[in-house]
């Protein structure tokens, strides 16, 4: 406990998170993921990067098993994910997903988008839901819009909302999945600005973005992963200035260019 | 300048634009044009049609509806006999439509859900014969369709001596489907009026769990309970009177089955035939409904927290109804018109009748006009109620 304390300014303590043991995957014949470890404590934020197919997706969705691994171990909160539906489901209310399209219900307003969750899964109150929706709406900024559907908004809007449809199921742990790729240029800065915020008040994330500025300023951890496999890991100082493995290397001169 | 004009007509029409520029003048003029050559032409018609009919001496009007028809139909839902007036055959005839309409669209959208959802079954050999009903039912013309099932009831099924009696009471043979029914008993009124209260008292439960939901955050349970209010008082009410339950079950004399109730082999295979066709069109309707909702939205469901069952109904299914009700639509009316063809195989539908009568009479006119009224009046009710359903589960979007 004593050095819990002394994490607590920065939101972090020991306590594990996620953690993933050894992990493997297979689609079909081909080796998705190889072994991947990962220790992710309350507060940390990991940032993951790594070339087109390299597994990034995979990694995070097999942490809210939207997609099935093969060996390995993964704990959550140390609850075990295993083929059981009621621990999936569990798991899957403690922890939140932001996609790189958005996903937000068509046929539902933006508050009902918001509340749909906490009223059905959490059992909430349509009132207290609908308190906790405009508090998160208000936190991404756009309250005004809780009577809109998503599709008058734009996209960076559409996003604001699904991090905020996320953060109302008062998730411990938040995966994003190429947040800002889908997002006009213009459009990218109001959601790492979101994002940032969240960063800064202690949310424990995993954040999958080739957005490197994001990372140099909140990631406690940058994960580089390249065909299949966690090649390197390491603070984004140690990261981006000293890389050790060639392929790292390799991946930054690349994604620095441009 | 000269953009206003489109919006504008008074203003910009008197601010000096020549009135034959102006679009709205434009407009009422062309539609003038197109009401008067209407008119012109259906008066033309009908006094051309009139002055041959005297000509050559033929009646018009209604008057034949009140006279004895004098011919007897095979089946009727109301009594009929022969010395009954060609108004009440129609009757007989319209009622025979609706039924087998009625029926086949309650089948067929049973049928054709099944088989949709079946497609896209990931067993296989489940998928695999679901598409094979697809395309079979989708590429057979209908007419033959009804000729096929026509010949299977008349000639492969066995004589009424041989009956098939898959469950006791039941019996399928050549001459049709026969099997039990309920013996009316004073006693039944109650019990079919605490039904009906049981029915509405079950919709008042709904609303409640849904406010309670709101209001506590408690998920409504609406299957088992619901089908407890509207099943128990009724049972008890039932049990309570001394459960008169006597069932009038076909039996066997000496040529053929007796009592019970019974379907004839020509509405058999037109029911059959319609309902099989059109399932097959629903089911890809269906189908393709469930497939065009994203996969992405059952993924944020399922991350969300929803369990399988909550994101079919709350995220899925509300986005594919919307996609399935407007062609569903066309199909129920598609169904009843198709109908129609009941006169290949001889079941005494509307059509059937309508043209017995014609050819009686001679009121071709009348008689043609009669059966256009009663589908166009048909359809458009269908067309009505699927159009108050549809916006009802299709709120705005954008
Ligand atoms: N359902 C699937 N079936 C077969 N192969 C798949 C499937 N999903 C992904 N893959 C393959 O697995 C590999 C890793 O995919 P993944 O989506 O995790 O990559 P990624 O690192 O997220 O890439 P990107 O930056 O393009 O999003 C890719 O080669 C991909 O082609
Ligand atoms: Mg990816």
């Amino acid at each position: 406990m004593a050095h819990a304390t002394a994490n607590a300014e920065a939101g972090r303590s020991d306590e594990i998170m996620v953690d993933l043991q050894r992990v493997n995957k297979w689609y079909g014949d081909f080796h998705v993921l190889k072994d991947v470890s990962l220790t992710v404590r309350r507060g940390e934020r990991i940032v993951v990067c790594g070339p087109s197919g390299s597994g990034k997706s995979t990694l995070i969705r097999c942490i809210n098993r939207l997609e099935e691994h093969q060996q390995g171990r993964i704990l959550v909160e140390n609850i075990e994910l295993t083929n059981d539906v009621k621990n999936i489901e569990m798991i899957r209310r403690e922890v939140g997903m932001v996609f790189q399209s958005f996903n937000l219900f068509p046929h539902l307003t933006v508050l009902e988008n918001c509340t749909l969750a906490p009223l059905w899964v959490r059992k909430m109150p349509q009132r207290e839901a609908a308190a906790v929706a405009m508090k998160f709406l208000e936190r991404v900024r756009i309250p005004e819009q809780a009577e809109k559907y998503p599709g008058q908004l734009s996209g960076g809007q559409q996003q604001r909302v699904a991090i905020a449809r996320s953060l109302c199921m008062m998730p411990q742990v938040m995966l994003f999945d190429e947040p800002t790729s889908a997002l006009d240029p213009e459009m990218i800065k109001e959601v790492l600005d979101v994002m940032v915020e969240l960063a800064h008040e202690g949310m424990t994330m995993i954040c999958v973005t080739h957005e490197m500025g994001f990372a140099k300023s909140v990631a406690d951890n940058v994960v580089f992963m390249d065909q299949g496999e966690i090649v390197e890991m390491a603070p984004p100082a140690e990261f981006f200035t000293n890389p050790r493995s060639d392929r790292t290397k390799a991946f930054l001169s690349q994604i620095l260019a441009h | 300048m000269a953009r206003e004009g489109l919006g504008q007509s008074a203003a910009t029409a008197s601010s000096g634009v020549v009135w034959w520029r102006n679009p709205t003048i434009r407009g009422v003029i062309a539609q003038v044009v197109v009401v008067v050559l209407l008119v012109a032409v259906v008066w033309y018609l009908v006094h051309n049609t009139i002055t041959n009919l005297n000509e050559r001496s033929i009646r018009t009007g209604f008057s034949f509806l009140d006279q004895e028809a004098g011919f007897a139909i095979g089946e009727a839902l109301i009594a009929f006999a022969p010395t009954d007036t060609y108004g009440r055959a129609l009757l007989v005839g319209l009622l025979n439509t609706l039924r087998v309409s009625l029926i086949g669209i309650v089948l067929a959208t049973l049928l054709g859900v099944v088989i949709g959802i079946a497609r896209l079954s990931s067993n296989w050999l489940v998928a695999k014969l679901a598409s094979v009903y697809v395309e079979v039912t989708r590429n057979i013309p209908l007419l033959l369709q009804l000729f096929f099932w026509y010949t299977i009831v008349t000639q492969l099924l066995p004589a009424v001596r041989e009956a098939l009696e898959p469950v006791p009471g039941v019996v399928l043979s050549k001459s049709g489907l026969q099997f039990p029914i309920v013996v009316g008993d004073p006693t039944h009124l109650p019990v079919l009026g605490v039904l009906a209260l049981s029915i509405v008292a079950a919709f008042v439960y709904r609303r409640h769990a849904y406010r309670r939901q709101r209001e506590t955050g408690q998920e409504p349970r609406l299957l088992w309970p619901m089908l407890a209010i509207i099943c128990l008082p009724a049972l008890a009410v039932f049990l309570v009177t001394g459960a008169p339950l006597e069932l009038d079950v076909p039996e066997f004399t000496r040529f053929n089955y007796r009592g019970g109730a019974s379907v004839t082999p020509e509405f058999l295979a037109l029911l059959l035939g319609l309902s099989i066709y059109t399932a097959g069109f629903i089911a890809e309707i269906v189908r393709s409904g469930i497939l065009a909702v994203p996969w992405g939205q059952t993924e944020a469901a399922a991350a969300l927290g929803f369990r399988r069952g909550l994101q079919l109904r709350l995220i899925v299914l509300p986005q594919a109804l919307r996609i399935i009700v407007p062609p569903t639509t066309s199909n129920y009316l598609n169904l009843t018109k198709n109908s129609s063809l009941a006169v290949a195989i001889g079941y005494p539908d509307l059509v059937s009748v309508g043209n017995t009568t014609l050819n009686q009479t001679g009121q071709a006119i009348e008689c043609i006009s009669i059966m256009m009224a009663i589908y166009l009046t048909i359809s458009l009710l269908i067309s009505a109620f699927m159009n108050w359903y549809n916006r009802r589960i299709a709120l705005v979007e954008r």
